[in-house]
């Protein structure tokens, strides 16, 4: 199965309003919260990775996806170690 | 010209740990909690699975087969609170129908049966056109929650106006609140107020799950509501009602009605800012406390005893201790301070009306309530929660305050009459 | 205290999305009622009702507000900001803590909602999103029009079912008597998703006539239902010193306001809405007969119908005062409706013309009511007053004056 990418996220992340966050600001790892994406729109954007996954995402999941790289990093870790059970 | 006084002379109540006012205050003054696991439908799964439940029966209770049969949950505990309330103040009911109101607050309305109609008409959630030919003939009843009102009013014949306030989670206090603005402006002379909500139900304990407001602190539920308390992690959802009859001052003394107290100020602002998150300056509630005080003709340093929001979520505790300190100054230190939500859950639109009514008896008894599982204070919780047991104190004053979704932050103040007659 | 002035409205409705189109058809006469595809596809018995279909959000909203909010939110959001646009107020130019916020709230976030409970009952509850608890309670307008333009007076949330746009006026002027400057007071609804669909159509109230055309006919000898509609509208409601100071576009004047609510039918006592029409012109200080137009609650039910047409033929006299419902071209609109009738009341008073009541071919005989109906009838207005009842007994009436 293929992994999650950035690509992915930003899609996700535009369902859900980032009313035209410039995509490079993505790339570049500033913090949710300067962009506008509060933690509302964090555990939204959670809910919709975990049901097009099909992966439970655990409570300190929001510590850790606090910019666009480490919630890549995070749910890839994630779906591997499900997937590897 | 003195503005008409607004004083509360019955109360009834439906809340875990009991159905009446007996059952209520013996719970709180015992600092006993009321949190269980949920019953009240499979839970499993769920990532929050503790709820303060009313074991209610609504016939039982004495509502009608009518009643029991066709009304949601939430509108049996606002009539069975109301009856409470009305026998409590020996109000004669029918007397004056045109000068009798209803406030009811209710911040979910009928969940349990829109609920639970909706799962039985869409076939599990699979049918998005719904089959509409099983729909219950009174379906329509529980799509608006004005229903709540209309019930209430019917029971007490009340003919003036009527409506369910329903901001969130200050509905309970804003719905006494509108009660005392009625009398005040001669709308009414008595009305039924105070509030109801029965959410305890999958929808209601999803969408909590999935903002981790609730607390997921399934392996001990007695102890799971802790607000104030450095290991709280969020609030466990309850239900219930609080029903006040509140009427102007000079009509209850000259029937010789009981007065518990006067709803003295009431200050209602929002800190729009966010739907759900809270600034932990807390300024928008300490301005509502302010005008509370100031309709209330109080000093700060004259409240005995603030019943706090103390939802128990980490960030509402921190706001609320800096809006108290930004109120009321070095007397926030001073005052006692306590959150019954740590017994008796958080429910929701219900709870404000609910903690009015521990507020009065408060007053009655000269007994603090206590804020439950308080074992170690958040050092950023530094004021005087009232730890586990309750605290005997003359209280003449009373601030109530909440905080609800939408920003809603309302205070209310309540007073023995006695204070105001000595103006 | 001085009656405060009404400055800005924003509305939608199912024949127009802003003032200037939806006044216009309302004028002309021209109805948005019609069948709805989603409706029709469900196999309901009743089909017809008043769609917005010219209101996408997405040109007036964020996708970050969108994503979190229902559309009736949706269009409480956009009706706001018209409002504030209309009435040429800038909220920043006032202290936050004297503006308000006051809206009518019947069903909430139904589509919203009904798309999260079905994800939930078949993926589980992982399957609910974050923003279900803040996009379906009654509360959620309120709170994000408060949020959006940074409001933090006193506000309120009122659920009367119909007569809630005009408790939520009543509401905004008690808040102004209590110190707030400014209040955004109305409401807007969102009633015709399939869950709430079904649930109105339970009461036996809702109209299933196929054509359009009488379908909705008020005090007509065939009246069998109503057609219920969503959109409403949201008005500007100011301390009228503050209006003159700013030289405000005033629209109007509250002069009075009363609410009552009816006994069961069984206890044998009367209803109140002839109680409340004149509780709130006692309140406006007017005689009957200085109000010259009646905008009716019209249900269109044999016994309301009745029971309003004998109200208002007792204040003001069999065929005393013309009356009209403009509602037979939107639909009924719960918390939006009285709030749309408020705004028609008020550009009837500015360009001194009734808007018609279409739909009816054969008035009631009983009722002895000067009807306008099919084309707007110009008219020397200066006061007008709105009527409005919600399911279950609850009566509201406003009296409203041309600057």
């Amino acid at each position: 199965m293929d992994p999650f990418t950035l690509a992915d996220l930003r899609r996700i992340m535009s369902q859900v309003g980032t009313d035209g966050v410039d995509a490079d600001l993505l790339i570049n790892d500033v913090p949710f919260a300067e962009l506008g994406f509060d933690s509302l729109a964090v555990l939204e954007t959670q809910a919709r990775i975990s049901n097009e996954y099909g992966v439970r995402i655990p409570d300190e999941a929001l510590d850790e996806m606090t910019t666009a790289s480490a919630t890549v990093a995070y749910v890839n870790d994630l779906l591997n170690r499900t997937r590897s059970r | 010209m003195i503005p008409r006084r607004a004083v509360i002379t019955g109360l009834g109540v439906v809340a875990p740990g009991g159905v009446g006012v007996k059952a209520f205050w013996e719970l709180l003054s015992s600092g006993r909690t009321a949190t269980r696991t949920i019953s009240l439908f499979d839970a499993t799964g769920f990532r929050s699975q503790v709820a303060a439940e009313v074991d209610f029966d609504p016939l039982l209770e004495g509502l009608t087969d009518r009643q029991a049969g066709e009304l949601d949950r939430v509108a049996q505990f606002a009539l069975c609170a109301s009856a409470q309330a009305i026998a409590d103040a020996k109000l004669p009911v029918g007397a004056a129908p045109h000068r009798t109101a209803v406030s009811v607050g209710s911040a979910v309305g009928c969940t349990m049966v829109l609920e639970q109609e909706y799962v039985r008409l869409s076939e599990h959630g699979t049918n998005w056109l719904v089959d509409h030919s099983r729909a219950a003939p009174h379906l329509f009843q529980a799509l608006m929650p004005s229903t709540v009102a209309a019930e209430v009013a019917w029971l007490a014949q009340a003919e003036g106006p009527c409506a369910v306030v329903s901001t969130g989670c200050t509905s309970g206090l804003d719905a006494v609140a509108h009660a005392a603005a009625l009398i005040a402006e001669s709308s009414a002379d008595v009305v039924l107020a105070g509030a109801s909500d029965a959410p305890i139900s999958p929808i209601s304990a999803a969408c909590f799950d999935a903002i981790k407001a609730t607390t997921p602190r399934n392996d001990d539920p007695a102890h799971a509501s802790r607000p104030f308390d450095r290991t709280r992690n969020g609030f466990v959802l309850g239900e219930g009602a609080a029903m006040f009859v509140v009427e102007e001052i000079s009509a209850a003394r000259r029937r010789g009605a009981s007065i518990y107290c006067e709803i003295a100020g009431y200050g209602q602002r929002a800190n729009a800012y966010h739907m759900t998150g809270l600034r932990p300056d807390g300024v928008e509630m300490a301005e509502a406390i302010r005008i509370a005080l100031r309709r209330a003709a109080l000093a700060p340093d004259r409240i005995d005893y603030i019943n706090a929001h103390g939802s128990g979520t980490r960030q509402n505790d921190i706001h609320e201790t800096a809006a108290f300190k930004r109120s009321l100054g070095a007397h926030a230190y001073a005052t006692p301070i306590s959150s019954i939500k740590s017994m008796v859950g958080h429910s929701l639109g219900a709870i404000g009306s609910i903690e009015l009514a521990a507020c009065a008896l408060a007053m009655q008894h000269s007994l603090v309530p206590p804020t439950a599982n308080l074992d170690e204070p958040d050092p950023d919780c530094d004021l005087d929660y009232v730890p586990h047991v309750a605290r005997e104190r003359s209280l003449r004053a009373v601030l109530n305050v909440g905080s609800g979704f939408g920003g809603f932050q309302t205070a209310i103040v309540l007073t023995d009459t006695g204070l105001r007659d000595a103006e | 205290m001085a009656a405060p002035a009404l400055t800005g409205v924003g509305v939608l409705a199912a024949n127009g999305v802003g003032v200037a189109d939806w006044w216009r058809r309302t004028v002309e006469g021209v109805s948005g009622i019609r069948a709805v595809d989603t409706l029709r596809d469900g196999g309901y018995p009743a089909v017809l009702a008043g769609e917005v279909v010219d209101f996408d959000p997405a040109r007036h909203l964020p996708t970050r507000l969108i994503t979190q909010t229902d559309r009736w939110t949706q269009m409480a959001l956009a009706a706001a900001e018209w409002a504030l646009a209309d009435a040429r107020v800038e909220p920043s130019a006032y202290d936050p803590y004297e503006f308000g916020v006051v809206t009518g709230s019947a069903s909430g976030g139904n589509e919203f909602g009904q798309r999260e409970i079905g994800r939930l009952w078949r993926n589980g509850p992982g399957a609910v999103g974050a923003y279900q608890s803040i996009a379906w309670f009654y509360a959620a307008s309120t709170g994000q029009i408060s949020i959006r333009h940074g409001l933090k007076g006193p506000s309120g949330v009122l659920v009367t079912e119909q007569a809630a746009g005009l408790d939520a006026l009543g509401h905004a002027r008690r808040l102004i008597r209590d110190g707030a400057r400014v209040v955004l007071a109305g409401g807007t609804e969102a009633p015709l998703s399939p869950y709430a669909w079904t649930c109105q159509l339970s009461s036996g109230y809702v109209s299933t006539a196929i054509d359009p055309d009488g379908a909705y006919a008020p005090f007509d000898m065939a009246a069998s239902g109503y057609v219920p509609g969503e959109g409403g509208a949201m008005l500007l409601v100011e301390d009228q010193a503050s209006a003159r100071a700013r030289d405000a576009p005033v629209l109007g004047y509250l002069d009075g306001y009363a609410a009552t609510f009816d006994p069961p039918r069984s206890s044998g006592r009367p209803a109140n809405l002839g109680r409340c029409i004149e509780a709130a012109l006692a309140d406006a200080r007017c005689p009957a007969s200085e109000i010259d137009v009646v905008f009716a609650d019209a249900m269109a039910l044999p016994g309301h119908d009745r029971d309003e047409a004998l109200a208002l033929a007792e204040v003001f006299g069999p065929g005393g005062v013309p009356v009209t419902a403009p509602k037979t071209m939107t639909g009924r609109m719960y918390s939006g409706g009285a709030a749309l009738d408020v705004a028609a009341a008020l550009l009837c008073l500015r360009d001194q013309v009734i808007p018609p009541t279409k739909g009816i071919t054969r008035p009631h005989p009983a009722h002895h009511l000067d009807l306008v109906r099919d084309a707007a009838r110009p008219c020397a207005v200066r006061r007008a007053m709105v009527v409005a009842r919600g399911g279950g007994g609850f009566n509201a009436a406003v009296v409203l004056s041309r600057p």
